[in-house]
């Protein structure tokens, strides 16, 4: 559907030149709920003001659907923006918003009308047609910012962390929503967001961006469970990185421990790795268990559902472990307690170091 | 922030405060309430108080000379309000609708001239200009005035305008192109709708500013091109009569409705 090739965008020149992304490719497929996902400055809302044609790349090419559209103008390109303040007109009324798009693309008032109806009744916005945008709360607002943007039934919706603005219970609320369009209208969807558990939720694919680079692309499965170096792994969700060895097919831990990890025929024998593994992989048995790693409770947090106990192993190293709650909501692990520690088969990813 | 707040420099805490108010507005006031009062006066004196009447609006409705000053100062600051609303839109948009460029305050200087140059600079120099041209053509209409007043208008348009322009969510406008807009509609539909309190306002303050403007108009005018400002001047150098204070005091109700309008229109909306 959408095909990035080598796209770089530079803003400013000579000494003030910002490499705001750098040779980026990336394929979108029809139908797919891409997420672009980056801390702030990483190049993900420049690469989708470049797909919007809101500007242009310094070098490389975009496509859609085989057109290249790479200096199109954005009112030519059959793509659709939620902008992350919504934009909408505030001299029109919630149905003016949302015919405005219809209108520029000359459709009959007929045909317009129906649309519209049909717009106000898939985001549940029927009772509030007549009023000024200026007159209705955020979370209405970002509906109809929606529905216009998918009115003119885009070949591709662009939003632009159009959620940011809400407060939590709407923003889930929203997540679904938007999941739920997404599949309704078959329409393709790139989303720009900082939230990894949103990108998580929601997206078919994500893009984890740094820097004006994509690292990886993956479903979020794959992102999660496979990061391909220790920013991702960071980013996504929170992770216990610790340095070892190679040792054989296994690493050896600072600590001195042997442990199975993930491939590590990419690097020689005795090459020092960042092995990463999830707080929820780490598990908790009595000190001196067969095959367990030494190790000491330092702290227990209590966060409701689950207890992160923060533990010190024997060279000092941090390692965090996240344990459900049991119903009394005791860990039964005081402080300083001595224990084992054992990864789940598989859990144990070899990263470059 | 209660706490801070109390100890927060505030001038109605100075002492005098009350008194140095009150005489700032008599002084401002009284001159205007009294020359509102004796446009009432009974008598053929503006000093002296000969009991309530109307009569002086009467007077003045029906002096011809009075008429045709209205007339014909309407004429002009219509359509110098117009011109000068039309070229400070314009003016308004091509400096603000950019990044920073080179020459930005010169630019900016330049539009606002009026304001600097003082009048009677610009009234001498339009005299000159504007006789040489006279005794060219032969032609002495209304033109020259309304030039002139479009002129000297442009910065109070200007003004308004773009401070409205600076305020306005860029967005939007991209929003209008995304959906499909041409940048002509997209000027049409969404940047001259938003923009709209703005030049009405500047309209207005350039209404009001031609309407009484008497340094300019009083030498660039031709023989019989009197506005009632200018009228209102002459009839000083003769026997004063308040008339002058009835014609000043209507000038003054629409000034101050023109002037409420603009603030109100100015005001809504952030």
């Amino acid at each position: 559907m959408i095909e990035i090739s080598k796209v770089s965008k530079v803003f400013g020149s000579g000494d003030a030149a910002v490499a705001a992304l750098k040779d980026v490719d990336a394929t979108i497929q029809e139908n797919e709920f891409f997420t672009l996902l980056g801390p702030s400055g990483c190049g993900k809302t420049t690469l989708l003001r470049l797909i919007a044609g809101f500007d242009h790349p310094t070098g490389g090419t975009i496509r859609l659907a085989g057109d290249d559209i790479t200096y199109l103008p954005p009112n030519k390109r059959p793509v659709n923006t939620v902008f992350q303040n919504y934009a909408l007109f505030p001299h029109m009324t919630v149905a003016g918003n949302i015919a405005f798009g219809l209108e520029m693309l000359g459709q009959s008032k007929t045909q317009i009308a129906e649309t519209v109806d049909k717009m106000l009744d898939l985001v549940q916005m029927q009772a509030l047609r007549n009023r000024y945008t200026t007159e209705i709360s955020g979370g209405q607002q970002q509906r109809v910012a929606l529905a216009r943007a998918l009115a003119p039934q885009p070949k591709v919706l662009l939003l632009d962390e159009p959620l940011s603005a809400l407060d939590l219970k709407l923003r889930k609320e929203m997540q679904i929503e938007l999941k739920r369009l997404q599949s309704e209208t078959g329409i393709t969807f790139v989303f720009v967001t900082h939230d990894q558990e949103e990108a998580l939720t929601m997206s078919d694919r994500i893009a984890v961006m740094r820097d004006g680079h994509i690292l990886q692309v993956g479903s979020p499965r794959d992102i999660y469970n496979h990061p391909v170096d220790r920013f991702v792994a960071d980013f996504i969700g929170e992770t216990n990185f610790l340095t070892a060895r190679v040792a054989g097919k296994k690493v050896k831990l600072t600590s001195g421990d042997v442990i199975a990890a993930g491939d590590v025929s990419r690097h020689g024998e005795g090459a020092e790795v960042t092995v990463a593994v999830r707080p929820e992989q780490v598990r908790i048995g009595e000190a001196g268990a067969k095959g367990g790693i030494a190790a000491t409770v330092n702290q227990t947090v209590y966060f409701g559902t689950d207890t992160h106990i923060h533990l010190k192993l024997g060279d000092g190293s941090d390692l965090v472990a996240r344990l459900q709650s049991p119903p009394s909501g005791e860990s039964g692990l005081s402080q300083g307690a001595a224990v084992s520690v054992q990864f789940t088969d598989g859990a144990v990813q070899v990263l470059e170091s | 922030m209660a706490e801070f707040g109390r100890r927060k420099f505030s001038a109605t805490a100075l002492p005098g405060f009350s008194t140095v108010a009150a005489i700032t507005f008599i002084v401002l006031y009284a001159p205007i309430v009294t020359l509102v009062i004796y446009s009432f006066n009974a008598s053929d004196s503006v000093a002296l108080w000969g009991g309530f009447s109307a009569k002086w609006y009467g007077i003045a409705w029906q002096n011809t000379h009075v008429q045709e000053a209205t007339i014909r100062s309407i004429i002009i600051a219509v359509s110098a309000s117009a011109i000068a609303t039309t070229v400070a839109t314009m003016a308004a948009l091509g400096t603000t609708r950019r990044g920073k460029y080179s020459g930005q305050t010169l630019i900016y200087i330049m539009i606002n001239q009026p304001l600097m140059v003082p009048e009677i600079v610009t009234a001498v120099a339009l005299l000159i200009f504007f006789a040489s041209i006279k005794v060219a053509t032969g032609y002495t209409g209304l033109i020259y005035l309304i030039v002139a007043h479009s002129a000297f208008c442009v910065p109070f348009a200007y003004l308004p305008i773009r401070a409205r322009l600076e305020g306005m969510d860029l967005t939007l406008e991209t929003a209008a192109a995304d959906l499909y807009s041409t940048p002509f509609r997209t000027f049409r539909r969404v940047t001259l709708p938003l923009l709209a309190p703005g030049i009405a306002a500047g309209a207005m303050l350039a209404f009001v500013i031609s309407l009484d403007d008497v340094v300019i108009t009083e030498f660039v005018k031709s023989a019989g091109q009197d506005t009632l400002p200018t009228y209102m001047l002459g009839q000083l150098r003769r026997a004063v009569t308040p008339e002058v204070n009835a014609i000043a005091t209507a000038l003054l109700c629409l000034t101050v409705l023109l002037l409420t309008l603009f603030f109100l229109l100015t005001r809504k909306r952030g």
